[in-house]
């Protein structure tokens, strides 16, 4: 099988979970993917898709993040690789890229997979629905199928081996958009992307407030994240709202900090590994969700914990 | 201008998650349904630049008849009109070919949508629309204003957003803060009940086929550690839970 994987870059490097992606795509049957990778980057970062079981990086440099742009080259490296299973991570950006990428080429498409598909019979795909309160198992009828796996489910390994990074080219159109502005929080752990999240809610009292749950996740080396209350009060910003509306997180450790625990944060966080809650209030829902749970003020309990994560 | 809402008819968020038929259908009974939370912001701009531009706004949802509560409810917040393609909305491609099959050759400007619907939230109708009908698409835009032929957005990008320029027509997958949702008020609801809803034929059809659904494994019970020995919980996490 012919299987193609659209990746992210960040920094230079591919993402944490676009290497996820090129570990699920070489599992599919056996035989190494070829990446797509569009943006900035170098050639030794690009090789490193080898270690994870890619053939062959094609690699299109870009400087701005245009979606018309990028679904262009992945419908030209599909074309070129003859691909029939495209594989990528399910975010923001990969979302807008598969979708028109399917719809141009009339196929189907399946996100928030997590498992690998099973070909014994067709092939069929498990997903995560109903923002994780449920799981579908569906069958892909066309010949070309889009994947877009749940972040956190595959364990991106290396394992040796090489890949060759060919540049790749192709008419690109904007089709009449043009980027006028980007602002990106700089120096700052990627929110979707952290192993562990330590997030606000109103119970943290207001923005000045703050430091103890930073000072916390820096020792952990965690991401920060907020309740939707906190980004619609602009105490933080609205890339950090966590919930069914904002960024849904599938750390191995969550940790919420004054977050009552209300259904709409619940769906942004339940595929986590682990969530710890601290909470004042003992009735809070949130404990119903959690693994571990301290019933407290959060800033007599945040001091003791970055205490602790700093004696690690 | 000519603006296109398209709307998910869904369980409300709170709605018990349950299934039927050995657990091959998702179980109606007794759910709340909803407009999908994003469609709602979607469905909030439109009628805003409806009052300070003018505009036509047309609703359209793929559903069956239980949609329509929702869909008049579209009309009461301030959608002049509507059509319900008359079929389940099965899958992200199925959707997308019905809205793009309506909506071809009509002449919107903007065809507005939530970033993803709150069942299946996969997130891609728009785009696929977009392509099917030679457009740009953008999602998710947390702002968006239309001057003349062209509209400016600012888009959430990871960690941060982008503001672009784009010609329209145009096709957007809309979250908050783009606009505040609408509560319809007695004068709306009103005049939604004589509102033109229009029911059509579905064309074409899905690419995929459920087998079944199953529900998550229970969630075992919350170990709680005293505040005073708060520090203990990094032992844990680290020896017990695995996760430092």
């Amino acid at each position: 099988m012919s299987i193609l994987i659209f990746t992210e870059l960040a920094d230079g490097k591919f993402k944490k979970s676009s290497l996820e992606a090129i570990s699920y795509g070489s599992k599919i049957d056996g035989s190494a993917p070829v990446v797509l990778a569009v943006g900035t980057a170098d050639e030794t970062s690009l090789a490193e898709a080898g270690q994870y079981g890619a053939s062959k990086v094609l690699f299109s440099s870009q400087e701005q993040e245009n979606i018309m742009v990028y679904s262009q080259a992945l419908l030209k490296a599909i074309e070129t690789t003859g691909a029939k299973v495209i594989v990528s991570v399910k975010s923001a950006l990969a979302d807008a890229v598969m979708a028109r990428a399917a719809g141009t080429l009339k196929a189907a498409l399946i996100g928030n997979v997590t498992e690998l598909p099973d070909t014994t019979n067709g092939f069929v795909v498990k997903n995560s629905i109903f923002s994780g309160k449920a799981f579908a198992k569906t069958e892909m009828k066309s010949e070309v199928k889009f994947l877009q796996i749940k972040k956190n489910v595959v364990e991106a390994s290396p394992e040796g081996g090489n890949a060759t990074v060919e540049n790749f080219n192709f008419a690109a159109d904007a089709m009449g958009s043009s980027i006028i502005e980007t602002q990106k929080a700089s120096g700052q752990l990627s929110l979707p992307e952290a192993d562990i999240v330590v997030s606000g809610g109103r119970g943290m009292k207001g923005p000045e407030h703050w430091q103890p749950l930073l000072d916390l996740a820096q020792a952990l080396g965690a991401a920060t994240g907020c309740s939707k209350p906190v980004s619609d009060l602009d105490w933080r910003p609205h890339h950090e709202h966590v919930g069914q509306t904002g960024v849904k997180v599938a750390p191995n450790l969550y940790i919420a900090c004054g977050i009552s625990g209300a259904i709409q944060h619940l769906a942004g966080v339940n595929a986590s590994k682990v969530i710890v809650v601290i909470n004042k209030d003992p009735e809070a829902p949130f404990f119903k969700a959690a693994d571990y749970g301290i019933v407290g003020d959060v800033f007599e309990v945040l001091p003791k914990l970055t205490e602790a994560a700093k004696a690690l | 201008m000519k603006i296109l809402v398209c709307i998910s008819n869904v369980p409300d968020t709170t709605a018990r998650i349950a299934f039927e038929d050995n657990n091959t259908k998702f179980s109606k009974n007794g759910v709340q349904y909803i407009i999908g939370a994003y469609d709602d912001y979607a469905l909030a701009r439109a009628v805003e630049l409806k009052e300070t531009h003018g505009a036509q706004v047309t609703v359209l949802n793929v559903g069956l008849a239980d949609s329509e509560p929702q869909i008049r409810k579209a009309l009461a917040i301030g959608a002049d009109d509507a059509v319900r393609v008359d079929a389940e909305p099965t899958d992200s491609y199925f959707v997308a070919t019905q809205i793009a099959a309506y909506a071809e050759g009509k002449g919107f400007d903007l065809i507005l949508m939530g970033r993803e619907t709150t069942d299946y939230n996969s997130g891609v109708v728009h785009g696929m629309v977009a392509a099917m009908l030679g457009l740009p698409s953008f999602s998710p835009v947390m702002e968006l204003t239309v001057e003349g032929s062209k509209a400016i957005i600012s888009k959430e990008i990871e960690g941060g957003k982008q503001k672009i320029e784009t010609a329209i027509p145009a096709v957007m997958g809309c979250q908050e803060p783009i606009a505040e949702w609408k509560i319809p008020n007695m004068r709306g609801i009103m005049a939604a009940r004589t509102k033109p809803l229009q029911v059509i034929p579905a064309v074409g059809s899905a690419l995929t086929g459920i087998i079944n659904y199953e529900l998550p494994p229970a969630k075992g019970a919350c170990k709680m550690i005293p505040a005073e020995e708060a520090g203990t919980l990094i032992k844990l996490l680290q020896i017990e839970a695995k996760v430092l």
